[in-house]
Parts: structure tokens; C-alpha cells; sequence
């Protein structure tokens, strides 16, 4: 027993060793383990239970998607992926106009989107002060919580009539002669929602390319700029860095433009057709689905309905995992090692 | 104490949370109860066309009757087919009446009960042309075939003398859903172009030789009006409301026709003498000479044997009040009444509705 500076008894707490715990600690610990502990394996087996729904939900989507266009596959084969004629009265469908104008319309829209994104973002992290670039990242947030149908409105009674009046002739007055511009221009088709499209994708691709710029750490930009490269080449220098994670916010953006329905079918002209002229309409496969699924009375439609479902699913699927590991790979922790 | 309590609460926030949180599973199962005795529940889908007036009737009868309730869905006239057909619904609504075998493919006899009627009609956008224009079945044939594709085409100027037509081409609009209007639209189209009947054929979805296909009426509508030099097929009430110019019609007896609540009688009339007796008629390019050229019936599908006592005496009184009372709506909402040949044929095939073998009507 020592005695403290009063001059009372108390009890030497003696060397400490780090794996044990104090006696008061020992206290609290052997408290609480005399109660029931049943919270903690409820707890987790209801969310574990939550999660093997999720995933079970995503298997018996697509499993019965794939018994539903049975029917369809049986009677037209691969060539279903192949064949370029949807007639509902004489019972022939075939896939590929809708394949490709899904496509076609996501390139396109990833066409005008992506250099547009990449300068917003490249702006808003390298560039501009954070009293400006925090409003301009809501402003384009707020573009992507904009639902498609309002976009498909906007697109069918001001953009298209924009289009029509004065974008378009000047087009075909100065490309006219290539196959791309030619022919009969209304407003509507291929363009128009390729259009619409990088629209609505250019703020997805913005914010995950800021994100994925942000996480590039600072000791790359301080040490390309040590090292005497100019502003832009420090730029370039952390934009490969980040190579992985843009191409991740591209095919994001992809992945939300091949889906896209509602915006696409009010401007898109609505014709499955494959044709050279991108004023032509065409027709996508979420147009189709959400246009003729109701009304959809003899089987073979149905099924054809729900095979073109499935192509599009899994198309979406394989885009969405492909993404997030690219993503996922670069936002997690420190940054890489330099490509310099 | 405190700590005790505290330590209670904290042993029920631990087992309650997790509880809580299984509680919507819980939930999922519940169905629903028919526990009033006397109140009857009917539920019908189909037809957006006449919807507008369904509705009406069905609250104008709850007024009359309050204990038998209706909730119909305008899905469109396949729909309504594809759901009376599965029984999941108790009647169904569709423009276009069952094809044979889509009759053979029903669990039971389906029985057609007409209701009123419609026109479908010819608009377009011309900013040019203040003067309203006449149409030949050639012409709109054409035009949907794509092989005619200037506004100033002789098909079109021929029948049009003395309207200066512009020089543009012709957009051409049609409807991208499945749609009772479209069936009505190449019903017409079949009748008066053997090539249309060969290269495309009737239906509700088809495929379109030329055009953008838009959703809806309201689509149709919506792109004809934007959209210079174009020309589309929308239901006559719908033209109305919106203010598009719509066309005179050449019908069979070679006298051009302003689609209206009268013209559309007088097709139905032509027709009412000669209709089968499953009700099954199809009116455009009826005869006589007031008649407009793409009209069209539209029908309730009922199960001639019908499987629940209370709701099916529910369905034919209902159906009985409105080929009678609930045609005076009719006019006021821009549909045309049955003419009363086709409401003695639909007062039999009410008649004719039975369970269990009797009769369920009983005046």
C-alpha cells in the first residue's frame, strides 16, 4: 500500500499491460455479458436476410424473364438478335433495329456527354474556387434528380421545334452531302434523342468524375508541379491517375442512358428501323417494351416483348458491375501509385 | 434502479428494433375481404377511348345504387381483351371486338355488349391552309403507305380544288401502343386498299410502312400539333377538345363526310340491320350516304355464364341501365347513343346472361 500525497491508504494500480482490462473495466464487461444477448443475432440475421432477398430478387427477375420469352427464342432462334422485322399482325419480330438503336443513342449521347462532363469536373476540382464550384456540382446534381418524364416533355415541345427551326437545317446545310445528315429532318429521331440523352447523363458522369478527380490525393499534383511539369500537365497527370474511375463514371453514365424510357419515346420517332440518316427515327428497346406491353395480345408478342426485357437486363447488368469495379477500385483508400 | 431500468429499456430496444424491422414482411399476405354483405365490387379494364364516359356512368350508378361499386381501368382495348380472357378482371372494354380465335382461346362464351359509339378522323398541321380539307380512302391509303409523300400530290389536290397546297413533305404520324383507334384506323384502310390489307392488315400494334409513332391520343395530338406538314388519326372527341383541324372523309357512297355525333349514327344505323348475332360488327365504310367512314362501336365483354350470383345481377342491371339511361349521357360527353335497332340486340344479349343456366336479368 502507498500513500498518496494527503496522506490516505490507496491502492498501487501497479504496471499496465495492454491486454488486459483494468479492474473496472473487468467490471462493466463481466456485467453485461450476464444479460441476454439475443438483439445481436436477430439483429444480424434479420439484415442478412434482407440481403439474400435482394440478391435472390435480381435471380428470379432474370430467371423468369428467360421461362417468359421461351416461347420467342424456340420459334425464332438466335436469329431472333438478328432479324430486323417487328409485324405484331403476321407474328415475325426480330431484335435488331431495337439493339440498335439502343446503342446507337447511348454512343451518341456518351459522344456529346463525356468531353462536356470531363471539362465541368476538371474545372470544378483543378480550377475553380470552392465558393464556385460547390453551387455549379448542385446545379448539376439537381439536372440529374429531374425525372425523364419531364425531360421527355421538355425535349418533345421545346427542344424538338428548336431543333426543327434552327439546328437542324444548318446541319444539312453544311453536312448534308454525308449519309448522317441526309434525308427529311422533323424534329425527332436518332439525334434528337442521342441529344436528350447526353443531357441526362452529363450529370452522373460529372459528379463521379469529381468524386474520382477529388480522391486523386494532393502529394500527385504537389509532386508533378515540384517536378516542373505546367498547370495542364499536373492536370493530365492526375486525369491518368484517375484513368480507371472516369472510364467507371462513363459506363455509368452508359448504363443509365441505354435504360432510359420515357424521355427517349417522346422524341425518338418511335420506328424500328436501322437507317444511315441520324434524322431518321428509330426505336429503342425500353421505348418498345413500355409502348406495346399492355396491349400486347397473342403470345409470340409478349414473349418477344419480354425476350427483348432480358437483352436489355442483362446488357444493363454486365455495364453496372463492370462499372462499379472500376469505380470501387479507385475511390477506396489512398490513391494508386503515379503513371508519370 | 436507474442503471436497472436503463439496462430494461436497452434489453427491449435490442430485441424490439430487430422485430420491428420484420414487421413488413408480416404485411405482404393480406388480401381483401368482401365482408359487406350487401356491397357488390365489380372490376372491368380496357378501352381508353370511352373512358371518360364509363367513368360517369359508373358514378352516376353508385348514386342510384349504392351498394354496387365499379373501378374500371383504361388500359387499352388489348388490355382489356387480355384481361377478361385470363378472368382477372369481371368485364372488359375494347373498340375492337374478339377475333375468332382469340374467342376460342376465352375459358368460357364472352359476349359482346355495345355501348356507344365513336369516329376516328383525319387531323393535320398545315399553317398554310385555313380551308378545311377532303380526303379520299386512296389518298389516306396512300399517304400511309408512304407512297404518296408530298402535301401537293394529285391524290390529294385532286379532291381538294382550289386549295393552294404547299410543296412539303408529309410527316406522317401513327400510333407507337397497341390501340383500339389504330384497329378502327386499319380496319378502314383494309377495307378501301387491298394493298394496305395485304402488306400490313388490321390490328391493334402493326407494322407501319412509314411514320413516327407516338403514345396515346395525346401523343398523336401532341406531334401533329408541333409539327408542320404532318397528318395524323386521333378519336374525334379528342380533336374536338384540342381544336385541330380534322378532314371530310369519302365514305362508300361516294359523298364526303364530316365526322360528327350524326354521321357516326348513321353509320351504325346502315349497319344495325345486318349485324350477326354475337353483336360482332365492324362499321367503316358503312353504307348510306350521311355515314362517316371510320366509325366504330365500342364494347363491354361479359361471360355469358357468370360465376358469382350477386355480382353478375350487379353487371346486368348495370349493363341494362346504360344502354338505356346511360345513353342520354352520351351526347352531352361527344359520343354518339346507340341507335335503337343495336339497343333491342343488346337488350337480348343481356337477357341472355345467366347462372347457373337461369336467366340473371329480371325486370
Amino acid at each position: 500500500m502507498e500513500s498518496n500525497l494527503a496522506g490516505a491508504a490507496v491502492e498501487s494500480p501497479g504496471p499496465v499491460n495492454p491486454n488486459q482490462p483494468s479492474p473496472s473495466a473487468a467490471r462493466v464487461l463481466r456485467k453485461r455479458s450476464a444479460r441476454p444477448r439475443l438483439g445481436d443475432p436477430l439483429f444480424k440475421g434479420a439484415t442478412g436476410l434482407f440481403a439474400v432477398m435482394i440478391a435472390g430478387l435480381a435471380a428470379f427477375i432474370m430467371v423468369s424473364m428467360a421461362i417468359g420469352s421461351r416461347l420467342a427464342f424456340e420459334k425464332f432462334g438466335l436469329s431472333f438478335l438478328l432479324k430486323s422485322i417487328w409485324d405484331p399482325v403476321k407474328g415475325e419480330f426480330g431484335a435488331l433495329p431495337f439493339i440498335y438503336g439502343t446503342v446507337a443513342s447511348s454512343l451518341l449521347a456518351l459522344l456529346i456527354a463525356v468531353p462536356l462532363s470531363l471539362g465541368v469536373a476538371i474545372f470544378l476540382v483543378e480550377k475553380a474556387p470552392r465558393k464556385l464550384s460547390e453551387p455549379i456540382l448542385f446545379v448539376v446534381q439537381l439536372l440529374a434528380a429531374i425525372p425523364s418524364v419531364v425531360y421527355g416533355l421538355w425535349g418533345v415541345f421545346v427542344l424538338a421545334p428548336l431543333l426543327r427551326e434552327s439546328v437542324y437545317p444548318k446541319l444539312q446545310a453544311i453536312l448534308g452531302f454525308t449519309p448522317l445528315f441526309s434525308g427529311h429532318q422533323n424534329g425527332l429521331g436518332l439525334l434528337s434523342a442521342g441529344l436528350i440523352l447526353s443531357i441526362m447523363v452529363l450529370p452522373i458522369i460529372t459528379a463521379v468524375t469529381t468524386d474520382v478527380l477529388r480522391a486523386v490525393p494532393n502529394t500527385q499534383r504537389e509532386a508533378s508541379l515540384a517536378l516542373g511539369a505546367t498547370k495542364w500537365e499536373a492536370t493530365v497527370i492526375v486525369l491518368q491517375n484517375a484513368k480507371s474511375g472516369i472510364s467507371g463514371a462513363i459506363i455509368l453514365g452508359l448504363g443509365r442512358a441505354i435504360g432510359e424510357t420515357m424521355a427517349v419515346t417522346m422524341i425518338i420517332g418511335n420506328r424500328p428501323q436501322i437507317s444511315a440518316s441520324l434524322f431518321d427515327p428509330s426505336y429503342t428497346i425500353a421505348s418498345s417494351i413500355a409502348n406495346e406491353f399492355t396491349e400486347a395480345t397473342s403470345e409470340i408478342h409478349l414473349q418477344s416483348l419480354v425476350a427483348l426485357g432480358l437483352i436489355l437486363f442483362i446488357v444493363t447488368f454486365i455495364i453496372n458491375m463492370l462499372a462499379r469495379l472500376l469505380v470501387w477500385g479507385v475511390t477506396r483508400g489512398e490513391g494508386r501509385g503515379a503513371h508519370v | 434502479m436507474v442503471k436497472n431500468a436503463k439496462g430494461v429499456s436497452r434489453i427491449i430496444a435490442q430485441l424490439l428494433i430487430p422485430a420491428l424491422m420484420l414487421v413488413p414482411l408480416a404485411g405482404c399476405g393480406g388480401g381483401s375481404g368482401t365482408d359487406a354483405n350487401a356491397e357488390v365490387k365489380l372490376q372491368g379494364a380496357g378501352a381508353t377511348f370511352p373512358n371518360p364516359l364509363y367513368q360517369k356512368w359508373f358514378s352516376e350508378y353508385n348514386k342510384i345504387t349504392p351498394n354496387a361499386k365499379f373501378d374500371y381501368q383504361s388500359i387499352g382495348s388489348g388490355g382489356g381483351i387480355k384481361q377478361i380472357t385470363a378472368k382477372t378482371v369481371d368485364f372488359g372494354g375494347s373498340d375492337a371486338p374478339l377475333k375468332d380465335e382469340e374467342l376460342k382461346a376465352a375459358p368460357a362464351e364472352l359476349l359482346h355488349i355495345p355501348t356507344v359509339l365513336g369516329a376516328v378522323v383525319v387531323t393535320y398541321n398545315l399553317p398554310s391552309v385555313s380551308a378545311e380539307l377532303k380526303f379520299t380512302p386512296e389518298a389516306i391509303a396512300g399517304i400511309y403507305l408512304g407512297k404518296i409523300t408530298k402535301w401537293n400530290d394529285p391524290a390529294i389536290s385532286g379532291a381538294n380544288p382550289g386549295v393552294s397546297l404547299p410543296d412539303g413533305q408529309i410527316t406522317v404520324v401513327h400510333r407507337s401502343d397497341g390501340s383500339g383507334t389504330s384497329y378502327v384506323w386499319t380496319d378502314f384502310l383494309s377495307k378501301v386498299s387491298p394493298e394496305w390489307k395485304d402488306k400490313v392488315g388490321t390490328g391493334v400494334s402493326l407494322n407501319w410502312p412509314v411514320g413516327v409513332g407516338a403514345k396515346g391520343n395525346e401523343g398523336v395530338t401532341g406531334q401533329v400539333k408541333q409539327t408542320p406538314n404532318s397528318i395524323g388519326y386521333v378519336e374525334l372527341i379528342y380533336a374536338d377538345q384540342n381544336k385541330l383541324p380534322y378532314a371530310t372523309v369519302k365514305n362508300s357512297a361516294g359523298e364526303f363526310v364530316k365526322p360528327s355525333l350524326d354521321s357516326v349514327t348513321a353509320a351504325a344505323a346502315g349497319a344495325a340491320n345486318n349485324m350477326p348475332d354475337d353483336l360482332r360488327v365492324s362499321i367503316t365504310n358503312a353504307p348510306g350516304k350521311d355515314a362517316y367512314p371510320i366509325s366504330s362501336f365500342t364494347y363491354f365483354l361479359v361471360y355469358k355464364e357468370q360465376q358469382d350470383q350477386a355480382k353478375g345481377k350487379a353487371l346486368v342491371n348495370f349493363l341494362w341501365w346504360s344502354i338505356h339511361s346511360g345513353e342520354q349521357m352520351a351526347k352531352g360527353l361527344l359520343y354518339a347513343p346507340l341507335p335503337p335497332e343495336v339497343v333491342t340486340k343488346a337488350e337480348q344479349k343481356i337477357k341472355s346472361i345467366t347462372y347457373q343456366g337461369k336467366p340473371l336479368y329480371t325486370s
